[in-house]
């Protein structure tokens, strides 16, 4: 733009002309930021966002900087899957139709304090990513339970709210999850197994559950409704009692390892027309067909402070093909939450202990 | 003497208003996937990457033809400040437009996840697995985006001011209509 060119010649503006017109300008411009506004959030303050997913939780359990904000005590672990073949039929993804593919895995025990005592919680986490020849990634979160305590990522945040501290005590209201429960029916599957359910004294005895459900997709572009459970395979007798002490998970893994490979066998579970699909506080019924996928076998732990899964979001909804998400409200959550949760942690990574201590060296 | 154009090219015109649609919403689908935790966020996720990519393609066929094409001058009786205006905030907007989809792609590529445009199909990693390179993109790309909006809101609110006050035909050369009669 080097030369200017000559402007046309233009009556000018009146007053009244010249403000409605610089109006009209403004209307416009607002409107587009006020859209704008709606959609990120800020005009919309009743919406459930995953920054206040996340922020329930810290004020939950209080913010451990560079740590999961939920899960956040765990172990790292080294393996590989090996595939029967037996899913082939059913889905298309390379981790079911190749002999081998490399696993980094995560215990976890699910509170967000990372020093909160094994006992705490009657229930484990493993953490899943497969990492596919072509590239592609399959990464799964299982937990112990059978079922979700809730169905909606709305019922979730109401249930973190009535565990949160009151102004007035500092501690939670002990009147609140009981009224919770009560005003959440859809909670009594999970509420009929925790009556029963102890900590364990290992993380090797227990059977992991997908909890939400999945498609699997094959070649031929078919979809069929699955749940999975990663089942152990050396059936030990589950230890009546958790030990003295408060970190006993890790020791008792790592001692175990290194006593040799630990497995599980992958059980895919394929639910019947009219199973609920969207909805992991409800169990499914007995009699389903059940697949023997293969078998993971772990090799190695890592402390969880610089191995391998600390920067891994076991975002349940990175998949490969062949694989997909269904329509249960939670993973998207799921995905949503965990991704605010990883940026909050990735910016910490430098006040992690370890971190310090290597510094220190 | 060389005829100044009073148009912007017929193809240069068509991948303005094409950008523009793909850029706002792309500005509107990235706000709204980072502050939902409903099936929405997956989907504009979905939506949101392959979006970007095209984007970047588009925006290099685009400086392609910025440089190979003859632009309409500016009046010659607009103010300095506006001229620099005018011009800082297109240089702005080709680099925002060029470096957010960039930025997107290399920070999928330092979180470790595959960096994938559909169910199957999948780009390369463009930096390796690391986490607190990962933290930076994420925020540099959420950072730059408002800026890009900002950006897009002043060129509208500028544009405007050419069209409806100035009437001085700058707006008109992004408009329809034929050069020379």
């Amino acid at each position: 733009m080097v030369d200017r060119s000559t402007p046309p010649t233009r009556p000018p503006l009146s007053g009244a002309s010249l403000v409605l017109r610089l109006a009209g300008i403004a209307v416009v411009v607002a409107a587009v930021a006020g859209a704008f506004a709606y959609v990120n959030g800020t005009l919309d303050p009743q919406r459930l966002t995953p920054k206040k997913l996340i922020n329930v939780l810290e004020t939950n359990n209080g913010v451990h900087p560079g740590f999961r904000r939920n899960h956040s005590k765990g172990v790292c672990v080294i393996g590989h899957f090996e595939s029967s073949f037996d899913a082939r039929s059913y889905s298309s993804a390379q981790v079911f139709n190749q002999a081998r593919t490399p696993v980094v895995g995560r215990f976890a025990l699910p509170a967000g304090n990372p020093y909160a005592p094994d006992g705490a919680v009657p229930i484990r986490s493993m953490a899943l990513r497969f990492t596919q020849a072509n590239g592609q990634q399959w990464r799964t979160g299982m937990n112990s339970m059978p079922v979700f305590p809730v169905g909606t990522p709305e019922a979730f945040y109401q249930f973190q709210q009535a565990q949160s501290p009151v102004p007035a005590t500092g501690k939670p209201d002990p009147a609140a999850v009981p009224a919770f429960f009560a005003s959440h029916p859809e909670s009594a599957p999970f509420l009929a197994w925790i009556k029963t359910a102890k900590p364990s004294a290992s993380y090797v005895t227990e059977t992991y559950n997908s909890v939400n459900a999945f498609y699997l997709v094959n070649a031929a572009g078919q979809r069929q409704a699955v749940r999975w459970s990663m089942v152990p395979v050396a059936q030990d007798a589950p230890v009546a009692t958790a030990p003295a002490g408060t970190d006993f998970l890790e020791k008792d893994l790592v001692q175990r390892i290194a006593a040799g490979p630990l497995r599980w066998q992958l059980n895919i579970i394929l639910a019947n027309p009219g199973d609920p699909v969207n909805d992991a506080s409800k169990a499914w019924p007995e009699g389903r067909k059940v697949l023997n996928a293969g078998t993971l076998v772990l090799e190695s732990t890592q402390p969880q402070l610089n191995g391998e899964c600390r920067d891994i979001n076991y975002d349940p909804l990175v998949l490969p093909a062949g694989i997909e998400g269904s329509d249960d409200p939670l993973l998207a959550a799921r995905s949503a939450g965990y991704s605010n949760s990883y940026l909050r942690r990735t910016s910490e990574v430098s006040q992690l202990p370890a971190a310090k201590q290597e510094a220190q060296q | 003497m060389s005829t100044q154009p009073k148009h912007f090219a017929p193809l240069a015109r068509l991948l303005h208003w094409l950008m523009a649609l793909m850029v706002m919403a792309m500005l509107f689908i990235g706000a709204g996937m980072v502050a939902s935790v409903s099936e929405r966020h997956e989907w504009l996720i979905h939506l949101h990457k392959p979006l970007g990519v095209a984007i970047l393609l588009l925006v290099i066929v685009r400086l392609a033809v910025r440089f190979s094409t003859q632009q309409p001058p500016l009046p010659a009786d607009l103010p300095g400040w506006q001229v620099l205006a005018a011009k800082a905030s297109h240089v702005l907007l080709y680099a925002l437009m060029l470096v957010l989809p960039l930025l997107g792609w290399a920070m999928i590529s330092a979180s470790g996840e595959p960096v994938m445009l559909s169910g199957s199909l999948q780009l390369p990693s463009i930096v390796p697995p690391n986490a607190q390179v990962f933290a930076f993109l994420r925020k540099a790309h959420g950072y730059l985006a408002y800026l890009l909006l900002l950006t897009v809101l002043l060129h509208l609110a500028a544009a405007l001011f050419h069209g409806w006050v100035r009437r001085d035909g700058v707006l008109q050369s992004m408009l329809m209509g034929k050069d020379r009669s």
